[in-house]
């Protein structure tokens, strides 16, 4: 494995392997009465969130504490950043502190990259901008690693895997076209030409436009938030236009073929993207989502600081 | 000095019975012993057939019928050799015997030493260990330190009423006030030499060798391998 990750596309197949079974295995440590495991005593985790977060901030947070990690929560709001100093700065100053691992999320795309430039531990991209969030598309084929009955040292050869919505301002969408596709899944996006980005014929997976066509071949359905705090512009007519078209209600849901589940990397606009009785459905693995977050950020977490080379 | 007679040094598929053939399990990169260090059986798949029978039975008369008993076995091979166990038992007391797997690789003392590797499986029986004697089952015990890290992880798991140790072999030179309860062969050995366990289940066959290897700049460990030296 590579000293960071930044992208989906620093992980080889066995190295995503390798984080999907060291997972498996430390999924249990949840069904304990000790939660806990003392791998990384002594370490620090910084967490560095620069936009808000919920279930990201606070599953970094549960892994590193689960393998005894300390943890610094560094929220911008607060802080030095609100009063104008740069990442740099910021950087050099948890250099100081001693932190052995940076999570980092930050609006702009690439600034994890720049950071792992600026500091010696390990840099582990929690979402930069419209550009990846590698540990969501972990966590989203070890969800469906597990809910279709395969075990460690499997891959996800012939699942069709549709990814619907904003794919132009998703992160999750685009980490995880590379993730699926490296573990052999057949990705198809789906979504209003406004909505793709430009270079979407470099992507590895098809692209169509109709989701009632695309949804009987679908294994997996993955759901993505409209991003309106990132929309300049006016995408689509209206909300209600989009929801007709691309959300999916009971009826579509019906569609789809047997076994099928249907995925959202949350937070979810239910109604829009997602109507509520969906995803309340037992099709829905929108809170299994959460849970397998903790274990596959603690795999990484293991996997990047637990080693020799961290040490170094 | 089973095979010392063959002077290429026992290519894979060449040494009779295949004493140094390497298991499937991936010892390809082990350089071909020269003739002088010529792998010694130390046990054969008869041997080790009989000491975990005899083991079998000493941990019934110990344990007075191996009621509250749970076998946990150390990966890799600790594991078979726990089901080996159980199985044995209920072949003589007639009644299942709860066994399964300690992974232990989290709570190793050698871990920033070497590059993050892989986990093994940890499963244990459903009954839990809570009250249970627990027996934890080894390949080789040389060390110590793998059974300080076995339990460290069983205090995470539960609190049992006793823990014992059973090892197929043990080749002394332990760094840690730790002993075994039940062995099958104890070993004198050498530093430099490994003592490498096969077993059917996860090499194809069974075989305890004993490997001369004079590098002395080896780092001490074996690993996930079965090679302890």
């Amino acid at each position: 494995m590579n000293r960071h990750l930044i992208s989906a596309a620093d992980l080889s197949k066995q190295d995503a392997l390798l984080v999907l079974d060291t997972a498996e295995e430390l999924a249990q440590v949840a069904d304990r009465p000790i939660k806990k495991l003392p791998t990384l005593r002594g370490r620090t985790v910084v967490n560095l969130f620069f936009e808000d977060s919920t279930r990201t901030r606070i599953s970094f947070e549960a892994a590193a504490k689960r393998l005894s990690a300390d943890v610094i929560n560094f929220a911008v709001k607060g802080s030095s950043v609100a009063k104008g100093e740069s990442l740099k700065d910021t950087a050099l100053t948890l250099e100081a502190m001693g932190a052995d691992a940076v999570v980092v999320r930050h609006s702009a795309s690439g600034a994890p990259q720049r950071l792992a430039g600026w500091v010696r531990g390990s840099v582990i991209n929690a979402g930069d901008g419209a550009h990846e969030h590698p540990t969501q598309a972990l966590l989203d084929a070890f969800t469906i690693r597990r809910r279709f009955g395969r075990g460690s040292g499997e891959a996800l050869d012939g699942l069709r895997v549709t990814i619907v919505g904003d794919v132009l301002h998703s992160r999750v969408a685009r980490s995880n076209v590379w993730m699926l596709h490296l573990l052999g899944a057949d990705v198809a996006l789906v979504a209003p030409p406004t909505l793709l980005p430009i270079a979407i014929d470099d992507w590895p997976c098809s692209v169509s436009y109709d989701l009632d066509a695309a949804l009987p071949k679908s294994d997996v359905v993955m759901m993505l938030r409209i991003q309106q705090e990132r929309m300049n512009a006016a995408y689509f007519p209206s909300v209600r236009e989009y929801s007709r078209r691309y959300g999916l209600d009971s009826a579509r849901l019906r569609q789809l073929p047997e076994g099928a589940i249907v995925m959202h990397p949350g937070p979810m606009n239910r109604g829009v993207e997602i109507a509520a009785e969906v995803a309340d459905s037992p099709r829905s693995t929108i809170v299994e989502q959460v849970a397998n977050g903790v274990s596959v950020r603690m795999a990484v977490l293991y996997l990047l600081l637990g080693g020799l080379e961290a040490a170094q | 000095m089973a095979h010392a007679a063959h002077p290429a040094g026992g290519q894979p598929g060449t040494g009779g019975d295949g004493v140094t053939a390497p298991g499937p399990s991936g010892q390809g990169g082990t350089p071909a012993p020269g003739p002088q260090a010529d792998p010694k059986m130390v046990l054969e798949a008869a041997d080790i057939n009989r000491a975990l029978t005899r083991i079998a039975h000493e941990i019934l008369e110990r344990t007075r019928g191996a009621e509250q008993v749970v076998l946990l076995g150390i990966p890799t091979r600790g594991v078979p050799l726990a089901a080996r166990l159980a199985a044995r038992i209920t072949q003589v007391e007639a009644r299942p015997v709860p066994h399964g797997s300690l992974d232990i690789t989290m709570y190793r003392d050698d871990l920033r030493l070497r590059p993050a590797r892989g986990l093994g499986p940890t499963n244990v029986p459903a009954e839990g260990i809570d009250g249970k004697t627990v027996v934890l089952v080894d390949d080789v015990l040389y060390s110590g330190r793998t059974v300080r890290a076995a339990l460290d992880a069983l205090n995470d798991l539960g609190r049992p009423l006793a823990v014992q140790l059973a090892v197929l072999v043990d080749r002394g030179h332990r760094e840690l006030p730790i002993r075994a309860d039940y062995v099958g062969k104890n070993l004198p050995t050498s530093q430099h030499e490994v003592v490498r366990v096969m077993l059917t289940e996860t090499d194809g066959e069974d075989a305890v060798l004993l490997e001369p290897v004079g590098d002395t700049a080896r780092p001490r460990r074996g690993g996930v391998t079965g090679r302890k030296r």
